[in-house]
């Protein structure tokens, strides 16, 4: 861990909720300071504690798969991406679409349903992008980002462009054919690809050990991918892992596989929460939640600062999100296509 | 003039595709050596760059060509087996399809997907004969089926220059079929169906390779009932005022569609005819049985697929 005296270092200002309204205008996230990270971990964090009251009040209709606990993952990759790289999500995606550089009010307006949310309210939580700063999307079907990414991969580096791409999936993708299709394609056309799997322990309730033959950094070998696997709770040994992976990626030298080893603290999504389920002990809980990735970077950092500004742009985001208009009912259809007749309505009018 | 062949038309339109602009790519199986007829030679003329050979990975390759088309390509993705489109529904309809929608619009899928010899090729068996263009419809996809070398040509090049991800449906019945061209072939634009032959008394959609067979069977019954034969040429978006401007004058009307019975593109266009049409006589359908699964002996093979012969007893039913 780069420690960094205390106070020193406030890092970059956050961003302005709902300042950033048009496409093509975003910046990516700047991580380069533990502050940062810091900060984009407690924003991550909160932003989700948030999310997980508003599907309670019904301000989020259906569900949400929170981040908590995962958020060294995605501020550590991110960290160690350039400005024209590239990200592919997972259902469990909010944490890395904040740390790529969204704006956490046009995201909250979109898990609330707003015309003016990062898909104008027609993707919500598991369908979040913002293509100006490089997200290909978060992903309702596990492991499907991965050749997306491949294919991005590709097309920048045969138009000359330095382009990596970070594909994040969890352990749960490492069963999917279409990821294992993914490495292989990526391994044989040397793709600027960096694999993120986040190992949190469970595909859903199913743990690892009762779900993956072999191992993930084994998959990614069979397929001449190198592979390393990192503490997932400690968002530089990400960074350092991911640097590395990048660099040789960008270089040229194909692409890497990082294997994240990190837990969720909350259920698998929403619904879990009123479910009771007992298939992880309250003891592996703690045990866990002891190793927070916020705490470990929070003396390095001035935290109490940071902490106080994160809540109080998400309250600016959260009030900002909630005065935003719903969509109109008769645009349901709209954006379906790029050029074309409308579709037909389902009633003729 | 030149006699231009179905499967040279879609591997001029690929080839003029290419030429006219670089961000346009083709990747597939065996692409490279053009085993299914249409990527002949362009791997000598495009490079191993634009001219993709890829694993048997259907699905990988089918998601990488849309990562590749929401960053600025224009791919177009070959599957030498029409059945092959199961495996990768998924990745058409649920990612490429469903994208631009769930994202607010923030950006193009321009994707193709050509299927030569979709259909039944006589022995192929139950894995390799199926017809599958109503699940695209069904599921919102744009679908071309195609009936000439001029339209092959004209609509695969609409396709490849669309923003949204296209499926073009090759079938084997068609890719024998030659024609007389002259000139630089024009792209036919997406939605637009063509009357093959002008008549009064019913209306014949037939799709795809059974164009000319409605065509011929129009002919057989020359004098005893003017047939008109309407080729929708896109299955979705469908051309639903040609529909409606032929059958609203015959009245009449008769489907001949080689693909599976129930909620397939002869039932959708039967709907829309009665919906909005006072018909004269009860309308037809001449497919595929429900749920067909083509079986291996040529005789059931083809006793599977909709025959010239009920066509011409169809249109005698609904004229009486």
């Amino acid at each position: 861990m780069t420690a960094e005296p205390a106070g020193t270092d406030r890092g970059t200002a956050a961003p302005v909720a709902g300042a950033r309204r048009a496409a093509g205008e975003a910046t990516p996230a700047d991580l380069s300071t533990p502050a940062d990270r810091y900060r984009m971990m407690r924003l991550i964090r909160e932003f989700d504690t948030l999310a997980l009251e508003w599907v309670r009040t019904g301000e989020i209709p259906g569900g949400i798969h929170p981040y908590i606990g995962q958020e060294a993952v995605a501020v550590g990759v991110c960290a160690a991406l350039g400005p024209g790289d590239r990200i592919t999500s997972t259902h469990r995606g909010h944490g890395h679409v904040l740390a790529r550089g969204a704006d956490p009010a046009r995201l909250l307006a979109e898990l609330a349903g707003r015309e003016s949310g990062l898909n104008r309210g027609r993707g919500g939580s598991m369908h979040a992008a913002d293509l100006s700063l490089g997200i290909l999307g978060a992903n309702g079907i596990v492991g499907a980002g991965a050749a997306i990414a491949v294919g991005a991969a590709w097309a920048a580096r045969r138009s000359g462009r330095d382009t990596v791409v970070a594909s994040f999936f969890g352990d749960g993708a490492l069963n999917q054919g279409v990821l294992l299709e993914a490495l292989n394609l990526a391994s044989i056309h040397r793709a600027p690809v960096v694999f993120v799997c986040e190992n949190n322990g469970y595909a859903t309730t199913l743990p690892v050990a009762a779900a993956v033959g072999g191992s993930a950094v084994g998959r990614a070998a069979a397929f001449g991918i190198p592979a390393v696997t990192v503490d997932g709770m400690d968002a530089d040994a990400v960074r350092e892992a991911a640097e590395e992976a990048v660099a040789r990626a960008r270089s040229c030298g194909g692409p890497g596989f990082v294997e994240c080893l990190t837990y969720r603290y909350e259920g698998h999504h929403t619904m879990e929460r009123r479910m009771r389920l007992t298939y992880r002990s309250p003891e592996e809980v703690a045990a866990w939640r002891a190793r927070d990735p916020l705490e470990r970077l929070r003396p390095a950092v001035p935290a109490a600062e940071i902490d106080a500004e994160v809540a109080a742009l998400l309250e600016r985001a959260a009030a900002w999100a909630l005065s935003e208009p719903r969509p109109d009912p008769a645009e349901a259809g709209a954006y379906l296509y790029a050029g074309g007749p409308p579709p037909r309505p389902g009633v003729p009018v | 003039m030149t006699w231009l062949s179905y499967t040279k038309a879609l591997n001029r339109a690929l080839g003029d595709a290419m030429a006219a602009d670089p961000a346009v790519c083709v990747l597939g199986e065996d692409v490279g050596a053009g085993m299914a007829g249409p990527t002949l030679g362009l791997q000598a003329r495009f490079g191993t760059d634009r001219v993709l050979d890829m694993p048997l990975s259907e699905q990988a390759f089918t998601s990488f060509a849309l990562g590749a088309a929401l960053t600025g390509m224009r791919p177009v993705v070959e599957f030498q087996i029409p059945s092959l489109l199961f495996l990768v529904f998924e990745q058409i309809v649920n990612q490429a399809h469903k994208f631009r929608l769930m994202t607010g619009g923030q950006a193009r899928v321009p994707l193709t997907f050509l299927v030569p010899g979709s259909g039944s090729r006589l022995g192929w068996a139950g894995q390799h004969s199926d017809h599958p263009y109503a699940l695209f419809v069904h599921a919102g996809v744009k679908t071309v089926v195609p009936a000439s070398p001029a339209d092959a040509y004209g609509l695969l090049r609409a396709a490849v220059e669309d923003d949204d991800p296209v499926v073009v449906f090759a079938p084997a019945g068609a890719m024998g079929a030659r024609e007389d061209v002259t000139g630089q072939l024009p792209p036919v634009p997406l939605g637009s169906a063509r009357v093959r032959r002008a008549g009064e008394d019913v209306t014949v959609v037939a799709v795809g390779h059974l164009v000319a067979e409605a065509l011929q069977v129009a002919d057989d019954l020359d004098g005893e009932v003017s047939v008109e034969v309407l080729d929708p040429r896109t299955l979705h978006p469908f051309d639903w005022a040609a529909l409606r401007a032929s059958v609203g004058r015959t009245r009449r009307l008769v489907v001949y569609d080689d693909a599976n019975r129930g909620c397939g593109v002869a039932a959708e266009v039967v709907a829309v005819a009665a919906e909005e049409v006072a018909l004269l006589a009860p309308p037809r359908r001449v497919t595929r049985p429900d749920g067909a699964v083509l079986p291996f002996a040529p005789d059931l093979d083809r006793a599977s697929q909709p025959q010239p012969h009920q066509l011409r007893d169809a249109v005698r039913a609904v004229v009486k």
